[in-house]
């Protein structure tokens, strides 16, 4: 049997309406297999944090270009622990400065990727990372 | 993890004992058909059956999910607990999916009693996954009241969802072509209510009437299911939406011996047959001689009916003792 989709869940947190790169990579890492729960604009942590337990995500894949993420990112990482979630891969995206990438880092972020990301960069990052898969 | 049978029993009991995470991980293993999910299934399958599984389908973007949001906002405030599992349909390609049915339903998040999964159709056709009818099995026997199944965007052929349902809506919109053709025959066949949604727009009330002149000499005689209007982006019409779907209890729709509780079991039983003959093909014996066995076909000394035949019948006359 060929081994199953990576699952992954992608969510724009916070009240960021620049939803163009998360759909960019939602169609793209479909078609390079994936199978990507889109769950739309103005997401609070908690509704990422629920949707990821339910839907049993591999990977979580937050999009921020709000500024936003040094109060939204730690929080739904602190949830998904919460939740037992711990085996998940957590990565960001969007307009996040260097400076910020080691707190984020330290919060539980496995990666973050900026504007000019080619669709195969993210996909091979995570097919490398996700958790294995029976 | 020891075995899959002890992961099974170890899943099941948190599960049933309300733990969120170990029910989506079962409905991993189901939607994976893993070993672990076997043994689940046999564990859950007994406390099933309690729950009223609606399917709602229709055509792409007449309002199948917004209507399954606003049906769960009904059943909340009702103090009754729901499980959605809304289907998307996979590239037949690459194998990838957008599940964004949970874009309109993301206002529950916290509520431990509403429960929403997204499945990816995997390349079963008909609307459903394979897996899907599984999935309900596993949220109906940890407890939720009502499992509602929101179908891909249909055409006219994947009604499948009638015999994984104990009701089955099908939702139209207004203005899907002058007559009403977007669904016509297999769809609305199936359908135990009918739902016109997009009230609010024009041509509602005239679809609605179009509709109800077709099926008023259905195969349902004169008596064709309900048309109802529905504004699901506002709700109205959805508490007399619920009310039909709830009376559908009282007329015998999850009768254990009515007809559609046994049209579902006739399905799952032909499903697991077909699952078990078909793995038992696989294993390194009959993969064999499947292997002679297409190669006569196709040398057209033997025709696929009597390869079939032999097949079936060394199949069942080997024992490989792979029964768990
Ligand atoms: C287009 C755009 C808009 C459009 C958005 C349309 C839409 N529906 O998306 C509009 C005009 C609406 C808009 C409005 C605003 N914008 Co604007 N906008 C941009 C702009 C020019 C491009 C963004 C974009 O679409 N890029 C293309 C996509 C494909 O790239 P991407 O999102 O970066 O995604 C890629 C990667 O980052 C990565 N990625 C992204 N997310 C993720 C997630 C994961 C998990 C992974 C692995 C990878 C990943 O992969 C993607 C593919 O390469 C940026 C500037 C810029 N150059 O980024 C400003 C920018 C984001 N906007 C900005 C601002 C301030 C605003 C406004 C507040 C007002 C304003 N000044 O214009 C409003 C607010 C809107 C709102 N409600 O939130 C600022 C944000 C500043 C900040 N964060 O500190 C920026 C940076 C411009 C700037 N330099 O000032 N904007
Ligand atoms: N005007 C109006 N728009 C509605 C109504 N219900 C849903 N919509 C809109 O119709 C569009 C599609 O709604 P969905 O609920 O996503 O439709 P769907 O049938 O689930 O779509 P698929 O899952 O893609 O097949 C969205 O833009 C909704 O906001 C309604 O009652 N009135
Ligand atoms: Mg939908």
């Amino acid at each position: 049997m060929t081994e199953r989709p990576i699952k992954v869940l992608i969510a724009k947190p916070g009240l960021d309406g620049h939803d163009r790169g998360a759909k960019v990579l939602a169609r793209g890492l479909r078609d390079e297999g994936f199978e990507v729960v889109y769950t739309g604009l103005r997401q609070t942590p908690e509704m990422v944090a629920t949707a990821a337990l339910q839907e049993d995500v591999d990977i979580v894949g937050l999009s921020i270009l709000s500024g936003a993420h040094m109060t939204l990112v730690p929080r739904i990482c602190q949830l998904l622990q919460a939740e037992g979630l711990a085996d998940v891969l957590v990565t960001a995206g969007g307009i996040i400065p260097d400076d910020d990438v080691p707190a984020l880092k330290a919060a539980g972020v496995s990666a973050v990727f900026g504007p000019g990301t080619t669709i195969s960069e993210v996909a091979s990052y995570f097919r490398a990372n996700a958790r294995p898969r029976e | 993890m020891g075995s899959p049978a002890e992961a099974a029993a170890e899943l099941c009991s948190t599960a049933l004992a309300g733990d969120r995470r170990s029910l989506a991980r079962l409905l991993t293993a189901v939607e994976n058909r893993t070993l672990v999910a076997e043994g689940a299934l046999r564990r859950l399958y007994p406390l099933a059956g309690r729950a009223h599984l609606v399917g709602i389908t229709g055509p792409p973007g007449a309002g199948k999910s917004t209507l399954v949001a606003a049906l769960v906002g009904h059943l909340r405030a009702a103090g009754r607990t729901v499980a959605v599992v809304a289907v998307d349909p996979s590239s037949p390609i690459t194998g990838g999916a957008i599940l964004g049915d949970r874009v309109r339903m993301q206002a529950y998040a916290g509520d431990r009693d509403v429960f929403i999964r997204s499945m990816a159709a995997r390349g079963h056709a008909g609307g459903l996954a394979s897996t899907t009818g599984a999935a309900c099995a596993v949220l109906d026997a940890v407890g939720f009241e009502i499992v509602m199944i929101e179908t891909v965007g249909t055409g006219q052929s994947e009604v499948e969802v009638a015999a994984a349902a104990d009701t089955t809506v099908v939702l139209e919109a207004p203005e899907m072509g002058d007559e009403v053709q977007a669904i016509k025959a297999g769809l609305l066949e199936v359908a135990d209510l009918v739902v016109v949604n997009k009230g609010d727009r024009p041509g509602a009330q005239r679809t609605a009437s179009q509709l109800r002149a077709m099926l008023g000499g259905g195969r349902r005689g004169i008596h064709g299911p309900p048309v109802l209007i529905t504004t699901a982006a506002t709700g109205a019409g959805v508490p007399e939406l619920l009310a039909a779907i709830d009376r559908r209890r009282g007329e015998g729709a999850l009768d254990d011996g009515g007809a559609t509780r046994l049209a579902r079991a006739e399905a799952e039983v032909s499903g697991a047959l077909g699952d078990r003959i078909r793995r038992r093909l696989d294993e390194p014996g009959m993969a064999l001689a499947r292997g002679a066995a297409v190669r006569e076909v196709a040398a057209h000394r033997i025709d696929p009916y009597t390869a079939a035949d032999e097949l079936l019948a060394s199949l069942l006359g080997v024992e490989t003792g792979s029964s768990r």
